[in-house]
């Protein structure tokens, strides 16, 4: 996308947030697109690292629950308003994944997918067994919604427009950063790291950077869900989420800012439809992400992009 | 500018290099020749610190080598010109030329990197022409061209060179050598693998010979041309023939 175009798509995709902000009206509807905006959040974060950097993160939901149980744990227990919990608890999981980062990616090869895998496991573990902290298996209750002024920002039409300007900035962000210097880098990383080397680029550091860079989005994914919805358990930060994780980017597109959008709403929205296949809807859901990566291999937005390009090519 | 003493050096536990010593002089063009598996590109990747481990001693502009990372090494001013010619398919050719002044751009050097890219325009000027195109897309000489423009783009003093010819048509190999001497005239020094010989012997000041990890010969290069030797070795059995019943 040349730069002049991703401004219109930017500036239409804020259109139509704001415009979805006035006339959803619908409970449901707004939080099944708060739920979605959140997801993007976390596409997005493992894009960048998976579609830029070309490594994958396997434990990414311990980002998400460090955010979510972070801020749970510091409002809850110790009375820290949430703005104060927010550049903490996102620093805290910048750091941690850069701690993890540095070692592991300085070596080639999947190494960071199998410490991340670790990672998740052990967070998982602590979310669930640290009974005092966490409240356990049954979870966290009680974690203090947002507020601005007055105003307070919970599941509804407000917590839906935070969490979508939240979005739409993020996207700005990251749109930034494929362009510069830095996002010019990953791809070369992602391609050749010899080459990349070559040029002068630090290659361990920098996927270590933006390892980090995803884990704090995952994070800040987390903070928002744990105020908006005001109760958190330790199955929402399980393996499986970080799976999902891996399926949004994979179906909605790698290396694609849109495609994390396209991915999250996907996955997001699936089984949602698929409640019409009452028992049958697992394998109904394997059977579409089958056929999608099956036909579409390079994810949905690039396969809509060249089927919409044939169509106008042969019309 | 530099100076190798007895590199030894090679991949886990295959050393490939045994003790190899090399020097090359400011405004020089050095040819380091040989066959194939001679360890001419360990030699390189241990220079510009790709190879993780060796012993020995590499100085660049007296300055110790040993224990620096690639990055640090290239804005130092060593360029890397990489075997199979290493570009990024996917990026444009003005993206790969702005890799090459990753270092420069972090230090807000942007004018200096403009002119720099002008500069590679004006030595290849169809790589000006293809700039908005994916490197993929260019030919073999042309991405050479490509991966030798990215390697200006680090401002290096001395550039290492590996294989630029290979697989290139002849008239290409002639292009790329002419830009090689039209650089070392503007002063920047060379160190030249090749497996082509010949071409690079005639263009160097001076040669080194490698055989399975041992330099066996050295000297000036007009003189290793006419080594019997090394046309045994390395020009082909049958050179002599070969050429004189052609010509």
């Amino acid at each position: 996308m040349t730069g002049k175009n991703r401004v219109w798509a930017t500036a239409a995709f804020a259109g139509v947030i704001a415009v979805a902000s006035v006339t959803v009206s619908n409970a449901y509807h707004q939080q099944l697109l708060t739920i979605i905006g959140i997801h993007t959040l976390l596409a997005l974060g493992l894009n960048m690292l998976m579609g830029y950097a070309g490594q994958i993160s396997l434990g990414h939901a311990a980002f998400y629950g460090l955010g979510a149980y972070g801020t749970g744990i510091l409002t809850t227990h110790y009375g820290w308003s949430p703005w104060a919990a927010f550049p903490v608890v996102l620093t805290a999981a910048g750091w941690l994944a850069y701690v993890i980062g540095r070692p592991t990616l300085k070596l080639s090869g999947y190494y960071l997918a199998m410490g991340t895998l670790g990672l998740g496991i052990i967070a998982h573990v602590i979310f669930r067994e640290w009974d005092s902290m966490t409240g356990g298996a049954s979870g966290m209750v009680g974690i203090p919604p947002l507020q601005v002024g007055g105003t307070v920002l919970s599941l509804g039409r407000s917590g839906m427009i935070l969490v979508w300007v939240t979005v739409l900035t993020a996207f700005f962000l990251c749109s930034r950063l494929v362009d510069s210097r830095i996002g010019r880098a990953l791809r070369a990383l992602g391609d050749s790291q010899g080459a990349a080397a070559a040029c002068g680029i630090d290659t361990g550091r920098l996927k270590a950077v933006i390892f980090s860079f995803s884990a704090v989005l995952a994070a800040l994914a987390g903070f928002l869900y744990a105020h908006l919805v005001g109760f958190i358990s330790p199955s929402s930060f399980d393996f499986l989420m970080s799976i999902r994780m891996v399926t949004m980017v994979v179906i909605g597109g790698m290396a694609s800012i849109w495609g994390s959008l396209f991915g999250a709403s996907v996955i997001t929205m699936l089984p949602e439809w698929l409640h019409v296949f009452s028992d049958y809807e697992m394998t109904v859901y394997g059977l579409v992400l089958m056929v999608v990566m099956i036909f579409l291999p390079q994810g949905l937005t690039r396969g809509m992009l060249d089927a919409v390009e044939r169509v106008r090519r042969e019309g | 500018m530099l100076t190798i003493r007895n590199l030894r050096g090679g991949y886990g536990r295959i050393e490939v290099l045994h003790g190899v010593s090399l020097s090359v002089r400011p405004g020089e063009v050095v040819a380091l020749v040989g066959a194939n598996g001679a360890g001419k590109s360990t030699l390189l990747k241990a220079v510009s610190g790709l190879l993780p481990q060796w012993t020995g001693e590499i100085l660049f502009e007296g300055r110790e080598l040993s224990g620096r990372k690639p990055p640090e090494i290239v804005s130092m001013g060593v360029g890397l010109v990489p075997e199979g010619r290493w570009i990024f398919p996917p990026l444009s050719v003005l993206d790969n030329l702005r890799l090459g002044a990753y270092l420069r751009l972090r230090r807000g050097d942007k004018q200096g990197v403009e002119e720099e890219l002008q500069r590679v325009y004006e030595l290849f000027p169809i790589l000006a022409e293809r700039r908005n195109q994916p490197a993929g897309t260019l030919s073999g000489g042309e991405q050479q061209m490509l991966a030798i423009g990215r390697a200006l783009m680090t401002r290096p003093r001395l550039l290492l060179l590996d294989e630029p010819t290979t697989g290139l048509a002849p008239l290409l190999v002639e292009k790329i050598f002419q830009i090689i001497a039209r650089l070392r005239d503007e002063g920047l020094t060379f160190l030249l693998v090749e497996q082509n010989a010949q071409g690079a012997l005639a263009l160097a000041d001076r040669g080194y010979v490698l055989e399975t990890g041992r330099m066996v010969l050295q000297g000036r290069a007009r003189d290793l041309l006419e080594d019997q030797e090394v046309k045994r070795a390395y020009l082909g059995r049958d050179y002599k023939e070969f050429v004189e019943g052609r010509a």
